[in-house]
């Protein structure tokens, strides 16, 4: 028996190649994400043990607010300047303690009169603590000795364009400031910069100033033992002097746990790449089990056959369940070795991105080689096993009679297909409604994926109608509508062809739908809600918001032609000891009372004078309920506990929500600047004429635009773009074998038919409308894919914008030209599946085809 | 004469294969099919009969030698000529899957016309389908026909375009005896009544004698002729035929 699979398998070379190539797309996914994560992380490794290789022992103050590793990393408290004498002086073992005044925020003007970006690393701004074994100027260079002199490295350098001589503008906790660069430095081992990362370095009292908003402090001081006093004894010896107030730590110890706060971050990013190869995989199901149910079809004579001379049912079922195997084990086998290469390659254009890590080794992590075997084999198997029981159902007496078994009716498969997707259904409204607690996530997930199983199944009884009504677009033609009565031949075959490229196409019509509804409520609010003609703000790019100079918005408040302003900085704090939460300190509070429509529940939201805050009904009753009148405890990011009275609270609206505190309040704030203002303007002013005059207040706050509604909410929703176009780059590979299957179905339907075709080209048929004939067949199939999976999606982008009504999700939007785009895209995807197998089609031997038996 | 001939052959050889395992077909066979006449080729199996009609009916290119049907030289025509030629000027009759099981009865009996995009002459029409008699079924799908009435669809289709000659590979071959006499009828009133050229390929004597001219093939060279034969007389030159093959 095993000798006849092995057989059945060479003998089907195509089939083997085509349907093992979806296993093998989604293995090398997998364990293209491992390896990729892996070597990322020991990159990390390597890259954090160089930052910290000069660090013996680190000094730093406890951070007033610990935040989740996701949100950004905690600032900590600044400590005092005098604290390296008291470490020098006062703890034995000590051969030098140097303060560091370091923050990420030192953000360059390049020449094009633009901030030079980051894509993750950080910009750092720090105090110059002179050459080391790990930092030497570059020739024609000295080190930063007067207030308006700065150094770099040589990478910003590089990146800049600048020269040491040059007039360097930098953006610090301060608004724009001007510099002479005077030093380039680089790094040992001939390297520009560490990790991508940006440095300027200024003397050391204005790096206090500058990047941590105090005089006579450090952020952290770092400490070299001396000979004979390890790392770890002197670290303890500095905790016993100082007290449970400082952090302090190894170097090694810095060095292991930030890397380990960056695997973590990449153990959430490999998730997300293992969520998006789920879906690849789940797709390479249909496609499996649609290849074997055909093979199955195809060979029911041979099958039959073997029953007949003796095999049981179990040992057909064996023979197709070990074809599965071996096509799962060799896909594996592949898709771990593309993976390998796949996750080298991605792991390569990261560190090009972040600005030249360096990458460690290429690692092959075990779970990558587990993955891919436990994936491979399990989605192959559990693929074939339907078809494997269908082919044990073949009666002995099928291989005497000529005629195929003729397709079961559909009753049972659409009575599955509809409580399928109830249950998927009641899933996701279990999830949606916010009454599945902690496995909210999971249950809407499960629900989407059994929704996904149950359409599948409805999809045959669908095909046939769809498919006819579809197909008369394409049959003016005699080739077209002979494809289109081809596509709607076997309505299973075409349905499971179809619901593989309605999955990708459903998840990315749905967030589509979410993000546009969002973009609709997002529109109507600031329309109709936000009295505002002037809006300042900008894009965020970094982990810091962008911000501008607070003189700003006095400026634009006196400019002629302009009614009110008011401008929000945004930071995070404690309130009433509770978990962090966004605070934010307003400018003129009535302004912004005015322009948001906010009316007072208690109290008066008139003025917000020292002291005291503003905030909305329900954050009131979340930090315990308070009331106009009370004391609230607030910790900002800087500075001591402060208490604060409740001068107002407002009413809950949809545009704004959360603590107000007043303006002199952000000086504590992690940065004291504003991020975002609203201007409205003078009855009768034109905004054509005070725009231009906000915008030349803007002059030195490059990383903000002032612009009118329309394109501050363009600005406000691009981010959608961004998170659409990743999203549609992951599902992609899900379309990718979605389209591998609809060749697969193709291919074997021509295989199946080429006496037909041979029949048609004989009385006639030329090649080109063979392959047009072909060429409609696919394309209904896939078009009709890319229309359930619009369908779908719509519903699944519906069911969820409905159920996030009360969170903001007031309207109700859909991309149209997304979708119609996206049939077209099908229709051209259908064009291309057809390629191969119509000049399969076109080149049968016309004798061939004809000549009986 | 040459214009009398539907289709013609002219010292056609057909090899397969060189060297060793070369097999010669066809020996210069020289043949011309009169137009209006109904003429069957017969011969033992290996005889060449099979590969002669996939020559002149341009299925399959000939090693040497001319074909022609009506003026057109097949010879050197490449595969759009030949597909054209096929679909204007000749129609087919095979012995089995000779319908598209998508389409109904009538839409099988119009698709050349189809392909080519022309419309079919509805007098025309209705007189080969009342001649076939199944007018009452032509909205039937090929499944839901008998062998026979399958057949007569597929003769309808032949004639339906007027071609320059139907060929028909052993169109009976498949059928009981009834079904297949139904189906020979068809194609000698096609004949008769309507001038059409027909040339079947057949090893069933019984078929070759509603022809009228039968081609003996042995070898790949034409051996025997007759003109208006029965059953008998083609019985005989067979096995006079079978004979003479077992001496030699």
């Amino acid at each position: 028996m095993l000798r006849a699979t092995f057989a059945s398998l060479l003998a089907r070379k195509l089939r083997l190649i085509l349907s093992g190539l979806a296993v093998v797309l989604g293995v090398m996914f997998v364990s293209g994400a491992f390896v990729l994560t892996d070597t990322l992380g020991r990159s990390f490794e390597g890259l954090f043990s160089t930052v910290y290789s000069q660090t013996d022992v680190q000094v730093a103050g406890k951070p007033k607010i610990e935040v989740d590793e996701l949100e950004g990393a905690p600032i900590p408290a600044n400590v005092p300047a005098d604290l390296v004498e008291r470490i020098e002086d006062k703890v034995p073992g000590v051969a030098d303690a140097v303060g560091l005044a370091e923050a990420d925020g030192a953000r360059v003007i390049g020449k094009n009169g633009k901030v030079i970006a980051s894509l993750g690393p950080p910009r750092l701004g720090a105090n110059w603590t002179g050459e080391s074994d790990m930092i030497t100027l570059r020739p024609g260079s000295k080190a930063p000795t007067a207030e308006n002199e700065i150094a770099m490295n040589a990478g910003l350098a590089k990146t800049g364009g600048f020269n040491v001589g040059d007039e360097i503008a930098v953006l610090t906790l301060e608004p724009k400031k001007t510099f002479k660069l005077v030093g380039i430095f680089g790094y040992s081992n001939d390297r520009d910069s560490i990790g991508g990362a940006t440095v300027v370095a200024f003397t050391t009292p204005v790096a206090q100033q500058l990047m941590l908003g105090e005089k006579d402090v450090y952020s952290a001081i770092r400490v070299k033992a001396a000979a004979g006093v390890t790392p770890e004894e002197l670290r303890d010896r500095i905790a016993a002097e100082l007290g449970p107030d400082y952090v302090v730590k190894t170097g090694d110890q810095l060095a292991t746990e930030t890397t380990d706060s960056f695997r973590r971050g990449l153990g959430f990013f490999n998730n997300i790449l293992l969520g998006f190869a789920g879906v690849a995989l789940f797709v390479g199901i249909f496609l499996i089990l649609n290849t074997f149910s055909i093979i199955v079809a195809q060979r029911t004579r041979e099958l039959a056959l073997m029953r007949a001379v003796g095999a049981s049912r179990r040992q057909v079922i064996g023979s197709v369940l070990v074809e599965a195997l071996v096509i799962g084990l060799v896909a594996s086998v592949l898709g771990l070795g593309a993976g390998i290469g796949v996750g080298a390659l991605l792991a390569f254009v990261f560190g090009q991105m972040a600005g030249g890590l360096a990458l460690a080794g290429i690692g092959v992590p075990v779970a990558a080689v587990v993955s891919a075997f436990t994936v491979g084999l399990l989605v192959t198997l559990v693929a074939a096993v339907l078809p494997a029981i269908r082919a044990s159902r073949i009666p002995p007496v099928a291989a005497l009679q000529d005629s195929a078994i003729p397709d079961k009716p559909l009753t049972r498969v659409t009575i599955a297909g509809a409580l399928t997707l109830t249950a998927g259904g009641a899933a996701l409204a279990l999830g949606l409604s916010g009454n599945a607690g902690d496995a909210t996530l999971w249950t809407v997930l499960a629900g989407v994926l059994v929704s996904f199983v149950g359409v599948a199944l409805l999809t045959p009884l669908l095909a046939r109608p769809v498919v006819s009504v579809l197909g008369r677009l394409f049959s003016w033609s005699v080739p077209g509508k002979l494809g289109r009565l081809n596509s709607g031949r076997n309505p299973r075959r075409t349905a499971i062809t179809a619901a593989a490229l309605m999955v990708g196409i459903a998840l990315v019509i749905g967030v589509n739908v979410i993000l546009t509804s969002a973009t609709k409520s997002f529109d109507r609010l600031a329309a109709n809600q936000v009295h505002a003609e002037i809006y300042i703000s900008g894009e965020q790019s970094g982990p810091l918001p962008p911000t501008f100079d607070a003189a700003v918005l006095d400026r634009a408040g006196s400019t002629p032609g302009v009614a009110k302003v008011t401008g929000a900085y945004l930071d995070r704090a404690i309130v009433n000891g509770t978990k962090p939460d966004f605070v934010v300190a307003v400018h003129d509070i009535a302004a912004a009372r005015d322009i948001f429509a906010l009316t007072p529940a208690e109290g008066s939201l008139d003025t917000l004078g020292e002291g005291q805050l503003v905030l909305d009904a329900e954050s009131a009753t979340q930090i315990g309920g308070v009331h106009a009148g009370d004391r609230v405890s607030i910790q900002l990011t800087r500075g001591e506990a402060e208490t604060y009275t409740v001068a107002g609270i407002y009413q809950d609206n949809d545009v704004i929500s959360g603590i107000f505190v007043p303006e002199s309040a952000a000086k504590n704030f992690a940065v004291p600047q504003p991020f975002q203002a609203f201007v409205q303007l003078a009855p009768g002013a034109s905004i054509t004429d005070v725009l231009p005059r906000i915008e030349a207040l803007l002059a030195d706050s490059p990383e903000v635009s002032a612009s009118d509604r329309s394109a501050f909410i363009a600005q406000q929703t691009r981010q959608f773009d961004t998170i659409l176009t990743m999203i549609q780059i992951l599902l992609a590979l899900a379309i990718l074998i979605a389209v591998l299957g609809i060749v697969n179905t193709l291919a074997l339907s021509v295989l199946e038919r080429t006496r037909e075709l041979g029949l048609l080209r004989a009385i006639g048929l030329r090649r080109a409308q063979t392959m047009r004939m072909i060429t409609v067949e696919s394309m209904v199939i896939s078009v009709f894919g890319a229309l359930l999976g619009v369908a779908v999606g719509t519903g699944l982008g519906t069911a969820v914008v409905r159920a996030l009504r009360d969170e903001g999700f007031t309207d109700l939007a859909f991309p149209w030209s997304q979708m119609a785009l996206y049939l077209v895209l099908a229709a051209l995807v259908g064009v291309v599946a057809a390629v191969l197998p119509a000049i399969r089609a076109a080149r049968v031997d016309v004798l061939n085809a004809i000549a009986y038996e | 004469m040459t214009t009398a001939a539907a289709a013609r052959a002219v010292d056609v050889w057909k090899v397969y294969g060189s060297g060793e395992a070369q097999v010669v077909a066809l020996r210069g066979i020289s043949v011309d099919l009169a137009r209006g006449q109904f003429t069957a080729i017969m011969g033992p199996s290996g005889s060449g009969k099979s590969t002669l009609m996939h020559c002149l009916a341009g299925l399959d290119s000939v090693t040497r030698g001319q074909v022609y049907i009506g003026g057109t030289e097949l010879t050197g025509l490449g595969d759009a000529g030949l597909t054209r030629l096929r679909r204007d000027q000749v129609g087919f009759v095979f012995q089995q899957f000779n319908l598209l099981p998508t389409l109904s009865a009538q839409e099988n009996i119009t698709l050349p016309l189809a392909i080519a995009g022309r419309k079919p002459d509805p007098m025309w029409f209705d007189t080969v389908i009342d001649t076939i008699g199944l007018r009452d079924r032509l909205g039937h799908r090929p499944s839901q026909l008998s062998g026979g009435q399958q057949q007569r669809v597929a003769c309808a289709r032949a004639l339906l375009g007027k071609p320059e000659v139907v060929f028909a590979d052993e169109p009976t071959g498949n059928l009981d005896s009834r079904s297949g006499a139904e189906v020979l009828g068809f194609l000698r009133r096609s004949v008769r009544e309507f001038g059409q050229t027909v040339v079947m390929v057949t090893h069933d004597p019984n078929a070759a004698s509603y022809a009228d001219r039968v081609v003996f093939l042995g070898d790949g060279q034409i051996v025997a002729e007759l003109a208006d034969p029965d059953a008998e007389a083609v019985l005989d030159t067979m096995k006079r035929l079978d004979v003479l093959g077992t001496v030699a």
